[in-house]
């Protein structure tokens, strides 16, 4: 199988801070990968420096074997690698039909007029969300705020997706819903890259996992694989013997 | 694009008509007439472009004040070796060109750094065109021309319909979709494949290059042309408030804002000459406190409150 | 030489003036456009008590010093605590900021204008000579650079040991987390404005032993101070101390060497440069 994403010793510091240390992993394509692990390992800042948010410190990141490393958030964001954010960010004074326009206009297949109203409808259908274009984002729901942002990111036709905690916050029915949406992402062919806490959904979704800790890759594998390592449960945990 | 629908072909009527009726003031009216009509074209156009770009951005640019006083100058020089009709253009592509260097100076970086950038342009500019008298020995520049005070009315009419109809176009256009979008969350913006850094330069050419068109325009009226003249700081303020006073969220908005506040500033400027600048102060804070909208948001408040009580009827 | 301690004597007392604006800006998060009219402000009751009563400017600080920052407190209180209020980003609250302080300054001028005048007012205060270094030096520059640094000192002292000065630094670096461990960043940001009014006053009253002042002035030292915060990284205080300096010394030679005429030119051109390549300053982090 073909990594599709490749990181190789990428490193951010943050002044005297070193929040990734040298991360090595590859994504593979139409798979979901999980990166997880306890709070402050610098997942999120590793989604970050894939999205383009800010530079790497050191290291480097290729799509299909292509380097990416120096390039700005929007030039990866064309390139197909789109993102939700760990604190959910809608156009505030948009509708929710504008809000998916954006993603479907300046995404990855840069549609315009009718086109982009056409392929925004289809999105809000598809996280559930059909026919509610008109609403104001003041009038949404926490969950539906989280679905248009997906709807948004979807509707730039992505070839990677990267999701940061989007299934945080949510009851048991919403997890359910949010875990099939999210798997039928993997199935129509795109490839996912899933920062979460939630460990049910990653044992369900994810076919790879990574961990980290403190900045670095502690372990790698299946679910099943690395939820069992004595490293990963003492880094969730913390260590007994102090 | 889009088809246009008939309420469209309705406002483009409308506008029609108006600047028809408008521009047949100087044939009507007296002189003092005229003189405000000018300042009132001179003010919409300056504060309509100003708003094509500091609307949606969310940028304040204090800069009108440097790109008019640079395209009353071209006027100023360039009348003595070059036919009128080429030197609006000129002017035009003098302000865009530094517009677009402005730009690619401060819109990388946040909003304040452009404000400031902005405040001090002017300042810059003219000290620089003083010092360069100075050493160079000339004073001022005496612009002699035929052209009436009329002329300059119909030019800036003229220019006035243009850009309403360039803020018609971009507003349909992707690139007015990019700029609404970068002012309402430029992270979001540049992670949805926006190039904010260019969308916001090549918008902001916009108002530099019509700000500067306007100063060439003007320059006649002046008649003796001095770096303090063409470039009062003054000028860039009036045009900020103008425009947010009326609202920047339609095109007509800062017409709306301009025609009231010319009449109290020339109100103010007759009974009470010193206190014009309490009186900026005053309105800054009434925009801020009362109107953040302008007058536009107050009429699209009024909307929303009929269209909820007819919801209930 | 003589140039170099000139551009010091000057650069000190510029760094005053900067600290002001950097504990409203830096810290307190407000853009205070309204910045160099407190100076001029606080230079007109400094040449007022001078010329009615003979009161020592170096005095007369004492009284400026809290009466600004009173009236600074209030300013935060009444026009900009509910703009941080209202305001849903940054940007906007950055924006609003903008458009009342340049408000709040355009009324002060007016209100300079309406009661004393437009004219420019300056007096001689301490213009002995002193030698230093073999060259002579206006008596009252020295004092004010010398008044600047014990006050820029203490400031930075209190700024790194106190609980108050830590707690300002807090919310300049943090402001969300600095609300998890139990700071009022409402109180402590109105601290931080109303202490940077009174530095800046300060500053205005040690400036205008030296300088002409009028109340059309204060823009330009509004610019200044805005070069000097953003040259030294916006909130760092020894950025501030140094970029004060050099502005000092630039300013000094621009007006010796070129032209007295292009000194708001010459700092304009090092923001320019300043904003192309290094737009966090001397010592800020680099902004994402």
């Amino acid at each position: 199988m073909t990594a599709l994403l490749s990181l190789r010793g990428v490193t951010k510091r943050f002044g005297g801070l070193v929040a990734v240390n040298r991360m090595d992993f590859d994504v593979t394509e139409h798979q979901v990968l999980g990166l997880i692990g306890p709070n402050g390992s610098g997942k999120s800042t590793t989604l970050n420096l894939i999205s383009g948010a800010f530079p790497l410190s050191a290291g480097s990141i290729s799509l299909r074997g292509q380097p990416i490393t120096h390039l700005q958030a929007q030039d990866i964001a064309r390139r197909g690698i789109a993102r939700t954010f760990q604190l959910v960010r809608l156009l505030p004074s948009m509708t929710v039909m504008e809000n998916v326009k954006a993603g479907a206009v300046f995404g990855h297949r840069r549609h315009w007029g009718h086109e982009a109203d056409a392929v925004a409808e289809a999105m809000l259908e598809k996280v559930g969300m059909g026919g509610r274009g008109h609403m104001t984002v003041g009038q949404l729901t926490y969950i539906d705020t989280k679905r248009v942002e997906l709807a948004r990111v979807l509707a730039g036709e992505p070839r990677v997706v990267l999701l940061d905690e989007w299934l945080a916050g949510l009851n048991p029915t919403e997890l359910e819903e949010g875990i099939h949406l999210i798997r039928s992402l993997r199935d129509e062919g795109r490839t996912v890259i899933l920062v979460e806490h939630v460990m049910d959904a990653i044992r369900s979704l994810c076919d790879r996992c990574v961990v980290m800790a403190a900045g670095t890759k502690i372990a790698e594998g299946t679910p099943t694989e690395v939820l069992s390592d004595p490293a990963v449960i003492r880094a969730y945990l913390g260590d007994d013997d102090a | 694009m889009t088809a246009l629908s008939s309420r469209d072909w309705g406002s483009l009527a409308l506008c029609a008509i108006a600047l028809i009726i408008a521009a047949c003031l100087p044939l009507s009216s007296g002189a003092y007439n005229l003189t405000i009509g000018v300042t009132i074209a001179m003010y919409t156009v300056l504060a309509t472009s100003w708003a094509l770009f500091s609307g949606p951005t969310h940028y304040i640019s204090l800069a009108t004040a440097a790109f008019f006083g640079v395209g009353a100058y071209v006027t100023g020089i360039g009348i003595q070796h070059l036919p009128y009709w080429t030197l609006l253009p000129i002017a035009g592509v003098i302000g865009a060109v530094m517009a677009a260097l402005v730009g690619l100076a401060t819109l990388r970086l946040s909003g304040v750094y452009f404000v400031i950038f902005t405040l001090g342009l002017a300042e810059f500019v003219r000290q620089a065109i003083t010092w360069i008298q100075n050493i160079s020995g000339t004073k001022g520049i005496y612009v002699l021309t035929q052209i009436t005070e009329a002329h300059i009315y119909w030019q800036l009419l003229g220019l006035a319909a243009l850009v309403w109809l360039l803020g018609w176009l971009i507003g349909r256009s992707r690139l007015g979709f990019a700029l609404r979008i970068i002012g309402e969350d430029e992270q979001v913006a540049r992670h949805s494949g926006i190039n904010t850094a260019r969308a916001k330069i090549l918008l902001f050419m916009v108002p530099g290059a019509v700000a500067a068109i306007t100063g060439a325009i003007l320059a006649p009226r002046y008649v003796y042309l001095e770096p303090a003249l063409a470039f009062t700081p003054m000028l860039s303020f009036q045009v900020v408030i103008m425009a947010l006073l009326g609202g920047t969220g339609r095109l007509w908005g800062p017409l709306v804002g301009v025609i009231p506040f010319t009449f109290l500033w020339e109100g103010i400027s007759a009974s009470f000459p010193n206190q014009t600048t309490l009186l900026l102060g005053v309105c800054f804070l009434v925009i801020v406190y009362l109107l953040p909208k302008g007058f536009v948001g107050l009429v699209d408040a009024a909307r929303r409150r009929m269209r909820n009580s007819e919801g209930f009827a | 030489m003589d140039v170099l301690i000139t551009g010091l004597l000057l650069g000190g007392t510029y760094a005053l003036i900067a600290m002001g604006l950097n504990l409203q800006y830096g810290m307190a998060r407000i853009m205070n456009l309204a910045n160099g009219e407190m100076l001029v402000t606080g230079g007109f009751v400094a040449f007022w008590f001078w010329t009615g009563s003979q009161i020592s400017p170096l005095l007369t600080v004492f009284l400026v010093a809290p009466a600004a920052f009173a009236l600074n407190w209030l300013i935060y209180v009444i026009f900009l605590g509910p703009l941080v209020k209202r305001a849903r980003s940054r940007g906007q609250l950055e924006v609003d900021a903008i458009l009342t302080t340049f408000g709040l300054s355009f009324v002060a001028v007016g209100l300079m204008l309406a009661f004393f005048g437009g004219d420019y007012f300056s007096y001689s205060y301490l213009s002995t000579p002193i030698q230093i270094f073999g060259d002579t030096y206006g008596a009252n520059r020295v004092a004010a650079f010398v008044s600047a640094v014990l006050i820029c000192g203490a400031l930075l002292l209190w700024l790194a040991r106190s609980r108050a000065g830590m707690t300002i630094r807090a919310i300049s670096v943090a402001p969300d987390s600095a609300r998890l461990v139990g700071i009022d960043v409402r109180r402590t940001a109105a601290l931080a404005f109303a202490l940077g009014g009174a530095v800046t006053a300060t500053g205005g009253a040690l400036i205008s032993t030296f300088l002409t002042l009028d109340a059309s002035t204060g823009v330009i030292f509004t610019l200044k101070a805005l070069v000097i915060v953003i040259m030294g990284g916006v909130g760092d205080v020894r950025g501030t101390i140094v970029a004060a300096l050099l502005l000092g010394l630039l300013e000094t030679f621009v007006a010796r060497m070129i032209d007295p005429g292009l000194t708001l030119a010459a700092a304009y051109l090092l923001f320019v440069v300043i904003l192309l390549f290094r737009p966090q300053g001397l010592f800020g982090r680099p902004t994402t």
